[in-house]
């Protein structure tokens, strides 16, 4: 079933059209990763789905029904890439007020305070001000703050900037135990390799459009170049044939890539053919960070401002 | 609606609870009132003690005998002294001052001199030009062949009474005690009125500048967390309001307590009538006022006109970042209208029927400032209602406008928007 569903979202800027016609569907219990470079869209994608901004048209339903900012607020949890916290006001005071704007009752948003802070390791932090918090630790705060009223759906701008590898893995954690109990995530990000480890499902925008949408395993096969690793004593001499192009051969490990209408078993068979022993043999998928590159490579690093008329 | 009351809450309970509000609100009254009362005392001590003042009377201007009603001086005739050898001489003999009286001409009356250890008391040198005057006077009438008892019963000291006759029947007034209040209230109004808008607009730009207004805005309506914000700020001037009506009332009572002196002083002061008929005009001239029509267009004039320019403020804040200076550039223009409220204040006092007082009056940006120059007077009901009927529509307007600019202005970050594109939002529609 899907949590959310947006048909044909446009948000034009003066200068921009920042989501120029996007639709996507996000399912239940998943971690979904929204990425693109720098200024393509994403931040606008979310403020219109957390409810900041109002599309100019298109429609999005959560839960099925159409989406109302004011109602479903509740059910989403929001934390920004700019981290957002009042530096003046005391820790305790400040989740409560957060998780009651959600909508929470005061009882139910402090038993949920006490209970992300113990688990946390935040239960002395109470009385201190966010400004006496380091960088890290105010993340992990923002963290919690944004998932304290158990939200259906959590949205997480860029969770890991600034978080050492220990924390990083303690919201990781985190995030993993919120999708196993039914939570939705949506991951925005451009690093890929934490992409590529936590989320089920992607889709990539660029330029306001999007231009990739599916699960990691299908979108790497879909980008595959036919590129296979082979383990074994192979030289140079060995490899004179049509059926594949060498890609490097290092210390007689050959990458190579299959030529058209070649299939895999035709390079085992060429090398048993010349008696050299094989130690493995398999597929070379390419990395997300390779896919991002490719796709989004030669469109320019930035956005150039267009016209919208 | 409960979460602009949380929002509303968090903005009152943040300023309350902080040290510098208390300061502010309990302080600064205290070390005013306590100033002026030391200036008083200092300026009217000199009668609370005897003094012992010594009299070298070489005019024999007294005749060997000083009469006063005051109970303060001690006065000794010292004879066969000069000024230069007694003046090293009073002080070892017990004398607070000493009182020199040179021979001199009735009709061109020379310097007389009154030698003190430190500088004397206002209270002491008028007293002593008041019996010197006195005895100078007789001695002029009996030149003229005139009994100066005869003249004390002639002479007349009359005070002019001022009745203000309205609908609800005649009153005693006292034009200085109704300038003074209204002097009063319009500078508190433009006072509360620049402070807490200042706070609205740091306020919004804190809340930009920390990228917390992502966070609150995907929670509740950009309107709400902008009127939560101005709502709660207003609370807390009405708070300070609260606070400082206390304080006057406590004042009021405790003063005779703690300086029970000066009370008595002013009550007992026969040679300063005029400093007790002040007080007691005061006192009528303060009963004789509205009081009721003064609060209650106190109240609405402060709570629109903070209103109105909260708004603004609150839209300025949006659109500006850290930098102060951006700030201040689109600042003036919003101050431009308190600023002038506040002259044309100065000039209604005076003249409060005047058609630029009319105006000002009317006008919403200039209303809350210049109806408080005009509040003790007699004012047309349906200039008031027309007036009132005004600030709340301008009110109306600002806010409609000034939450598109905050909604859009909030959430951009970077360069400032140009006054051109801030129209556009504000007119935009949705």
């Amino acid at each position: 079933m899907n949590l959310l569903e947006l048909h044909n979202l446009k948000k034009y800027f003066a200068t921009q059209k920042a989501v120029d016609d996007i639709s996507m569907n996000i399912e239940q219990g998943g971690i979904f990763g929204l990425l693109g470079p720098n200024g393509a869209g994403k931040t606008t994608l979310l403020r219109m789905i957390t409810g900041i901004f109002y599309p100019d048209s298109g429609e999005i339903l959560f839960d099925g029904k159409k989406f109302n900012a004011l109602e479903d607020a509740r059910n989403i949890g929001y934390m920004p890439e700019e981290r957002g916290l009042y530096k003046k006001m005391k820790i305790g005071e400040q989740a409560l007020y957060l998780a009651r704007l959600k909508g929470m009752s005061r009882a139910d948003a402090m038993s949920s305070i006490k209970k992300w802070f113990v688990q946390f390791g935040m239960e002395s932090w109470w009385n201190k001000k966010v400004e006496d918090l380091s960088k890290g630790m105010s993340q992990k705060l923002q963290f919690v703050t944004t998932i304290l009223h158990q939200p259906k759906l959590i949205i997480l701008d860029e969770p890991f900037s600034g978080l050492d590898p220990v924390n990083a893995n303690l919201i990781k954690d985190e995030i993993y135990k919120l999708a196993e109990n039914g939570s939705t995530i949506i991951f925005s990000t451009h690093r890929m390799e934490q992409v590529e480890e936590i989320c089920d499902h992607i889709v990539l925008v660029n330029k306001g459009q999007k231009i990739l949408d599916g699960t990691v395993q299908n979108v790497k096969q879909d980008f595959k170049d036919h590129i296979y690793q082979v383990g074994g004593n192979i030289l140079a001499e060995n490899l004179m044939t049509h059926i594949f192009q060498v890609v490097k051969l290092q210390n007689g490990e050959l990458q190579l890539k299959l030529n058209e209408g070649t299939k895999p078993n035709d390079v085992l068979s060429f090398f048993i053919n010349q008696g050299i022993q094989i130690n493995s043999f398999n597929e070379v998928l390419p990395s997300l960070n390779d896919i991002f590159i490719k796709l989004v490579d030669g469109t320019g690093t930035a956005r150039a401002f267009q016209p919208v008329n | 609606m409960n979460k602009i009351g949380l929002i509303i809450g968090r903005e009152y309970f943040t300023r309350v609870k902080k040290r510098s509000f208390l300061i502010t609100t309990i302080l600064v009254p205290i070390v005013i009132i306590g100033f002026y009362a030391a200036i008083i005392a200092v300026m009217i001590k000199g009668g609370d003690e005897k003094q012992s003042i010594a009299v070298i009377d070489d005019a024999n201007l007294f005749n060997g005998k000083i009469e006063t009603k005051s109970k303060s001086y001690n006065f000794s005739f010292i004879r066969n002294e000069t000024e230069q050898v007694f003046a090293t001489k009073y002080k070892a003999k017990g004398f607070d001052g000493f009182l020199y009286i040179p021979a001199f001409q009735l009709d061109s009356p020379g310097r007389f001199t009154l030698h003190t250890p430190s500088s004397a008391s206002l209270g002491t040198t008028a007293a002593l030009e008041r019996i010197i005057n006195k005895a100078i006077e007789d001695k002029r009438l009996i030149a003229q062949g005139f009994d100066p008892r005869k003249y004390e019963a002639i002479a007349a000291d009359i005070s002019l009474g001022n009745t203000i006759d309205t609908k609800e029947g005649s009153k005693q007034s006292m034009a200085g005690v109704a300038y003074g209040v209204s002097f009063a209230c319009g500078i508190l109004i433009y006072m509360m009125m620049i402070i807490y808008g200042t706070q609205v607009m740091r306020g919004v730009t804190e809340e930009k500048t920390n990228r917390i207004a992502e966070v609150v805005v995907s929670s509740v309506k950009p309107f709400q967390l902008m009127m939560g914000k101005i709502l709660g700020i207003g609370a807390v001037g009405l708070t300070q309001f609260a606070i400082w009506i206390i304080l006057m009332f406590m004042m009021q009572l405790a003063l005779p307590l703690i300086f029970p002196d000066i009370v008595n002083q002013m009550k007992a002061t026969a040679e300063n009538p005029a400093a007790a008929s002040m007080a007691a005009n005061i006192a009528q001239g303060i009963s004789s006022l509205p009081i009721g029509k003064i609060v209650f267009s106190f109240l609405f004039y402060f709570l629109g006109g903070y209103l109105t320019y909260a708004s603004l403020f609150a839209a300025i804040g949006s659109v500006v970042s850290e930098d102060q200076q951006e700030a201040q550039q689109l600042v003036f223009p919003v101050l431009m209208p308190i600023i002038l409220g506040f002259v044309i204040m100065t000039k209604a006092i005076n003249e409060p029927n005047s058609s630029l007082a009319v105006f000002g009056s009317l006008f919403p940006l200039t209303s809350p400032i210049v109806m408080m120059g005009r509040i003790t007077y007699e004012i047309p009901v349906w200039q008031l209602a027309l007036s009132m009927a005004l600030l709340f529509g301008c009110f109306l307007l600002f806010t409609w406008i000034t939450a598109k600019i905050y909604r859009t202005g909030i959430l951009m970050y970077g360069k400032k928007p140009s006054w051109k594109e801030m129209m556009k939002w504000a007119f935009r529609k949705s």
